[in-house]
């Protein structure tokens, strides 16, 4: 590590603040903006949504393939969030993987209910994604660091992790769809994400993938 | 559902893999296994983290505005911060939070009523409990062994303006009023407020707001009936 870079205490993505947001609130934590929105708070979830709707809406686009479907994803998490934000407990989880959780669950259940995925390659992907020109430089750092993390685990886990994940496969119709038994891919999702868990989430484990210049906000 | 069945499907569940059956037998286990309830809340982090795995285009401007200008029609949904609580009994609420979270139940609407959240995860949470699949709706019953019951329902439509459900449980060939709720959530927890004894069953109609004594309309969703 050199002295230009920043070892970041990951405490989750940092995101920059969004010029739309107030400037009263636009300083104060995630935390601070759900108790806020618990409050009835209207511009602590525009904030949330300045933050995280980028990312929330990547997520539901890659899980669906499908630009109203996503929207649709996103709009109901983030209601979730607003129903639910008395209910957060920063002990618990932090503000961002509790948001991302909403997102995801709704764009699987959204994706389940339309059966899109089964009539789709999940390589197609990049073809509907493709031609991003303003992606916000922070996030193409931080999809680096994720990808970079999934290519290190054996290729076998990483299916598996992938097509569950940003497919919406269950559990059982991966086994059908990799013609491996049922507890296979469970060994494999487990092994998988505890590895991920190493290489994300514990700074020690890889330096590699923590040296990143924090992004500038 | 046998433990040792129930324990290797943490990771599945972290990334929503699980169908919906499989989903709610690992919920309930969930509510009964400390390791589960430790590796899961473990695998959280990871897991959201993969959602920054994919490239984010910019959403359309117009949604940022459409989620406000919705969140502002449920302005009245929003319950006041909670009071703060003394020591002791923040405590126990907060280990019911923390079974509730265990449990999924990231968006429930577990009543806001402290006392009343604790006994629903108590009901949830009991071994012995008997679950009743629901008959019109995705969900069960969950009754404890002392008739202490749960309704717990998912993707039911909100109630219309005006409108409310009402919880009616059969006894002695009656329906008797066991509670009414609206539904807000992706998935809704309702503690019951009558006992369920064995082998009678529940139904859920759409009344008048504050519901009535008797129900004026045919059931939407039965268990066990």
């Amino acid at each position: 590590m050199t002295a230009a870079t920043t070892l970041i205490a990951w405490a989750g993505p940092a995101p920059p603040r969004s010029r739309h947001v107030p400037p009263d609130v636009a300083h104060l934590s995630d935390e601070a903006l759900i108790a806020l929105a618990a409050r009835g708070e209207e511009s602590a979830l525009a904030a949330l949504y300045d933050r995280y709707g980028r990312v929330a809406y990547g997520l539901a686009l890659r899980v669906l393939r499908d630009a109203a479907l996503a929207e649709d994803a996103v709009q109901e998490a983030f209601l979730a969030v607003w129903r639910s934000a008395h209910r957060y407990i920063p002990e618990r989880s932090k503000a961002s993987t509790w948001i991302l959780t909403f997102v995801h669950r709704r764009a699987v259940d959204l994706v389940r209910r339309e059966e899109r995925r089964r009539a789709d390659q999940l390589t197609d992907v990049d073809a509907v994604l493709g031609g991003i020109v303003d992606e916000e430089a922070w996030l193409r750092l931080e999809r680096e660091r994720v990808q970079t993390a999934l290519r290190k685990l054996p290729d076998q886990q990483r299916e598996a992790i992938e097509l569950a994940y940003y497919g919406g496969f269950t559990q059982s119709e991966l086994a059908e769809r990799l013609g491996q038994p049922l507890g296979t891919i469970k060994s494999r999702m487990f092994t998988g994400l505890a590895r991920l868990r190493e290489l994300l989430t514990e700074p020690d484990h890889d330096p590699e993938l923590w040296q990143t210049k924090r992004p500038t906000t | 559902m046998a433990d040792e069945a129930a324990h290797d499907l943490t990771a599945a569940y972290a990334l929503d893999a699980l169908a919906a059956d499989d989903e709610q037998r690992f919920e309930e286990h969930l509510a009964t296994c400390e390791r589960c309830r430790e590796e899961l809340a473990a695998l959280r982090d990871p897991v959201a983290l993969l959602a920054y795995g994919v490239a984010s285009p910019a959403p359309p401007p117009e949604l940022r505005a459409r989620i406000l200008d919705a969140a502002r029609a449920e302005r009245s949904n929003v319950v006041p911060i909670r009071r703060r609580l003394p020591a002791a009994l923040g405590a126990v609420a907060a280990v019911a939070a923390t079974v509730a979270i265990g449990l999924g139940l990231w968006a429930a609407s577990v009543s806001d009523d402290l006392d009343r959240e604790r006994s629903v995860v108590a009901i949830l949470a009991d071994p012995g409990a008997k679950s009743i699949p629901l008959e019109g709706a995705d969900g069960r019953v969950v009754v404890t062994g002392t008739g202490e019951a749960a309704l717990v329902v998912s993707g039911l439509a909100a109630a219309p303006k005006g409108k409310t459900y009402e919880i009616w449980v059969a006894e002695d060939g009656k329906l008797l009023p066991a509670g009414v709720f609206d539904a807000k959530r992706e998935r809704d927890v309702v503690r019951l407020t009558r006992p369920v004894r064995a082998g009678s069953g529940v139904a859920v109609t759409v009344e008048n707001d504050g519901g009535t004594e008797a129900p004026t309309s045919k059931p939407i969703f039965t268990a066990g009936l």
